[in-house]
C-alpha cells in the first residue's frame, strides 16, 4: 500500500510536470504566434495605403497611356528595388484617369502595354485586356486591377501599397469609360 | 593498424553503438533485392547529403537580402573561384533529387512496396516529395531574380484565392504586403532551416523503417501479400534466400550513387549554373516569367485550365492528390505486388507521365503566350506580298503594326496563340473576317475599337490573299443560292 502510494505521488509529480511545461509553453506561444502573424495583425491595421505622387500631370497626355513607377510606402532599407512599383497610367480624356496595376490579374505577371492595338498583354499565360482594363482574352477572371487616384496640385495621386492579387477585396472594379459596343 | 583498432574498441566501450551498426549493416535481405531497380532511395539520400554540402558551401557568401541577393549570386558566379562550380552543382543537385525521388516513387509503386506492412514508409515517403518539391520552389525564390520575383507573385495569386483567408496567408507568405526584403529572408528560413530539418527527420524515419520492416521483397506474380501471413512469410524468404545487406546488395547502390554524383558533377561542369537572370527589379517589365524545369508542367496547367474551372483546381486539386496518395496503402493495403498482375496502376503512370511530360513539353514553347515581339521581329513572307494590289499591302502593313502577328503566326513564325493565318482564306469568308476582327470572340479581343474602317477594309481583304496555291477561297453558300436565279423552278428573290 505504502509502495503504491509512493507511486502515485511520483505519478502526480510527474503529470505536474507536464502540466507545468504545457502552461509554460502556451505563455511562449502567445508571443511566438503574434510574431509570426505581425504582417497581418500589426501593419494591416495601421494600412498598407497611402497616397502617393507618380508624377506631374503633363507627364501624361490625353488619349494616351504611360508607363510609371513609385516607390512602396512600407519599405526597409535592405528591399533594394522590390520596392520600385510599376503601373500603368490611362489618361481617358484630359479629366479622367485609370490607373492600372501592372499584376495580371489572372497570376500576378508583368502586364505591357501595346498602344498599337490598343491592347495589355500579359507574358505568362496569355491574358490580354482592352485600353479601359477590361478583360479581352485568355485565361483572367476579370480585368486589371485598379488604384483610386486624385489630382492635387497638378501631380497626380494613387492609393497604393499592397501588392494587388485575384483573392483581394478590390479597390474598384475596372471601369468601362466606353459603352460596350454591339454590333 | 593495432592503434585504430584499439582506438575503436576505447570508442565503442563508451559509445557502445558497433553491435547495433553491424547487425544493421548485416541484416539480410531477399537476394533478388539485390537488385539495380532498388538503387533509387539511396541515390535521392546521397544527392541529399549533395545539396547540404554544397548548400552550406553556397551560404558562405549569399546574401539574403533583397537589395543584395542578385549581386552576391553574380560575385559567386564570377568573383569566387569556382562559385559558379558549387552554384551549378546545387541546382543540377537539385534537378536530380527531384528527378531521383519521382523515379523511385514510381519504382516502389509498381513493385507493390507500399503495400502492409510498410504504408507508414509510403506515407512518410510521400511528405518526403512534398518537400523535396519544397525545396526546389524555395530554392528557386533565393535565386532572386526576375523569375524568382514573378514567381513569388504568381504563388501568391494562387495562394490568394483560397476562399476568406486568402489575403491574409498572402501578407504571411510575403511577410508585408508586397515581395520585398521580408519575402526573401523567410524563403530564406524555410529554405536553410525548416525544410532540410524536416527532411533531416523524416528520411531518419524512412531509413529506420526500412531497416526495421526490411526491404520490399522482389514482387513475384501470384505471391499475394495477406496481412494475416506476411510478415512470417518474408521472414523464411529472407531465411532461406537472404543475402546480408553489406556487402551482398549495397555495391550496386554505392556504384549507382557514384554514377549519379558523377553526373550531377558533369552536368555542372558542362553546362553551368543556372541564371540568375535579369535583376528582381518589378519596374523592369521585359521580361516573360517561367519556373524551374519540374514546375513546368503547372505553368502549361495554369494557362490551358479554362477559367471558370481555375480556382477549384488550384485549391482542391493538391487536395485530392495529396489525399489519393495517403490513403492508397490503406485502400490497396493486401493483393498482387506484381506490376504484371496491376494493369491499373501501370496505366496509371503512364497517363500521368504522358500527362506531365506533354504539359512540360508545351511549356517549353508556351503555344498560349502572345510572342510580344513578333509584330515588329518578324517580317511578312516576300510570297505574301507579291503580286498584291495596294490595299492588300496596306492591309499586311495594318497586320503587323497592329501585332496580330503576336497570336497569328504565317509560315509558322509568329505567336501561336490564335491559328495559323496562312490559308485562313479558305477557312473564312469576308464576312466572317470581317466580324472575327470587329468583334473578336474564341479567344481574340475584339478590334471594332481600334482599326478604323479603312483599316479594317485594308487588312481583311490581305487576309483574303492568305491561300494556298489552287485552293479557291471560302465562300458563302448562302450567297449563291440567293444570287441564283431559278432554284427549284421558282425565282428566291421574288416572294
Amino acid at each position: 500500500m505504502t509502495a503504491q502510494e509512493g507511486l502515485s505521488r511520483r505519478e502526480l509529480l510527474m503529470k505536474m510536470g507536464i502540466f507545468f511545461n504545457g502552461i509554460v509553453a502556451a505563455v511562449l506561444a502567445v508571443p511566438i504566434v503574434r510574431y509570426i502573424l505581425s504582417p497581418v495583425a500589426h501593419e494591416r491595421k495601421q494600412g498598407f495605403e497611402s497616397w502617393l505622387p507618380l508624377g506631374e500631370l503633363n507627364q501624361f497626355p490625353a488619349g494616351q497611356t504611360r508607363f510609371a513607377t513609385y516607390r512602396n510606402p512600407v519599405v526597409n532599407p535592405w528591399d533594394g528595388k522590390t520596392a520600385d512599383i510599376a503601373c500603368w497610367v490611362r489618361n481617358v480624356d484630359g479629366q479622367a484617369f485609370q490607373v492600372f496595376a501592372i499584376n495580371c490579374a489572372h497570376l500576378g505577371c508583368p502586364v505591357r502595354w501595346f498602344p498599337q492595338s490598343n491592347l495589355f498583354m500579359c507574358p505568362c499565360h496569355g491574358g490580354a485586356y482592352y485600353q479601359d482594363g477590361s478583360r479581352a482574352s485568355g485565361p483572367p477572371e476579370r480585368g486589371l486591377f485598379q488604384y483610386h487616384y486624385k489630382i492635387e496640385d497638378g501631380r497626380l495621386l494613387i492609393k497604393a501599397g499592397e501588392m494587388p492579387t485575384p483573392g483581394q477585396k478590390t479597390q474598384s472594379s475596372p471601369i468601362t469609360l466606353e459603352p460596350p459596343r454591339c454590333v | 593498424m593495432r592503434l585504430i583498432r584499439q582506438v575503436g574498441e576505447w570508442l565503442d566501450a563508451r559509445l557502445q553503438i558497433g553491435e547495433t551498426v553491424r547487425e544493421t549493416a548485416e541484416h539480410p535481405v531477399p537476394r533478388d533485392t539485390a537488385s539495380w531497380f532498388y538503387v533509387f532511395g539511396s541515390a535521392a539520400l546521397v544527392v541529399f547529403v549533395l545539396q547540404v554540402v554544397t548548400g552550406i558551401l553556397l551560404a558562405l557568401i549569399y546574401v539574403p537580402s533583397a537589395g543584395e541577393a542578385w549581386n552576391s549570386l553574380q560575385v559567386l558566379n564570377h568573383g569566387i573561384q569556382l562559385g559558379w562550380f558549387i552554384r551549378a552543382l546545387h541546382g543540377w543537385g537539385s534537378n536530380f533529387m527531384v528527378a531521383i525521388v519521382l523515379l523511385h516513387m514510381v519504382q516502389v509503386f509498381l513493385f507493390g512496396a507500399y503495400k502492409y506492412p510498410r504504408e507508414l514508409t509510403w506515407i512518410v515517403g510521400v511528405f518526403l516529395l512534398l518537400m523535396t518539391l519544397g525545396m526546389a520552389f524555395t530554392g528557386q525564390v533565393l535565386r532572386f531574380d526576375q523569375d524568382a520575383y514573378w514567381g513569388l507573385g504568381i504563388g501568391a495569386s494562387i495562394a490568394s484565392r483560397v476562399p476568406v483567408v486568402g489575403p491574409a496567408i498572402v501578407t504571411i507568405m510575403l511577410g508585408g504586403p508586397i515581395i520585398a526584403g521580408a519575402t526573401l529572408s523567410r524563403f530564406f528560413a524555410m529554405h536553410v532551416f525548416v525544410v532540410p530539418g524536416l527532411l533531416i527527420v523524416f528520411v531518419a524515419l524512412h531509413l529506420l523503417m526500412v531497416v526495421k520492416l526490411g526491404i520490399n521483397d522482389w514482387p513475384m506474380p501470384g505471391r499475394v501479400v495477406r496481412k494475416a501471413t506476411y510478415v512470417q512469410e518474408y521472414h523464411e524468404l529472407t531465411k532461406k534466400d537472404g543475402v546480408p545487406f553489406v556487402p551482398g546488395a549495397v555495391w550496386k547502390d554505392l556504384c549507382f550513387s557514384a554514377l549519379i554524383l558523377l553526373a550531377v558533377a558533369a552536368c555542372a561542369f558542362y553546362l553551368g549554373p543556372f541564371g540568375p537572370s535579369g535583376r528582381p527589379d518589378p519596374t523592369i517589365i521585359q521580361t516573360a516569367p517561367r519556373p524551374d524545369f519540374f514546375f513546368l508542367w503547372l505553368y502549361a496547367v495554369l494557362s490551358l485550365l479554362p477559367p471558370s474551372m481555375e480556382t477549384p483546381v488550384l485549391l482542391v486539386g493538391p487536395a485530392v492528390v495529396l489525399l489519393a496518395l495517403l490513403v492508397l496503402p490503406f485502400v490497396f493495403g493486401e493483393g498482387e505486388k506484381s506490376w504484371r498482375r496491376r494493369p491499373i496502376a501501370v496505366l496509371s503512370i503512364l497517363l500521368i507521365a504522358v500527362a506531365l511530360g506533354s504539359f512540360t513539353h508545351l511549356a517549353g514553347f508556351t503555344p498560349w503566350s502572345p510572342m510580344m515581339d513578333a509584330w515588329s521581329a518578324d517580317s511578312i513572307p516576300p510570297k505574301f506580298l507579291q503580286n498584291r494590289s495596294a490595299l492588300e499591302r496596306q492591309g499586311a502593313l495594318v497586320f503587323q503594326d497592329k501585332q496580330c502577328r503576336n497570336c497569328h503566326a504565317l509560315v509558322n513564325i509568329g505567336g501561336k496563340r490564335g491559328p495559323a493565318l496562312d490559308d485562313v482564306a479558305v477557312r473564312r469568308t469576308q464576312d466572317q473576317l470581317v466580324r472575327q476582327v470587329i468583334q473578336g470572340g474564341g479567344n481574340m479581343p475584339a478590334y471594332g475599337k481600334n482599326l478604323s474602317p479603312a483599316e479594317t477594309t485594308a487588312l481583311v481583304a490581305f487576309l483574303e490573299t492568305l491561300r494556298p496555291a489552287g485552293q479557291p477561297a471560302a465562300r458563302d453558300a448562302s450567297h449563291s443560292v440567293a444570287l441564283e436565279p431559278d432554284v427549284g423552278g421558282r425565282p428566291l428573290t421574288q416572294p
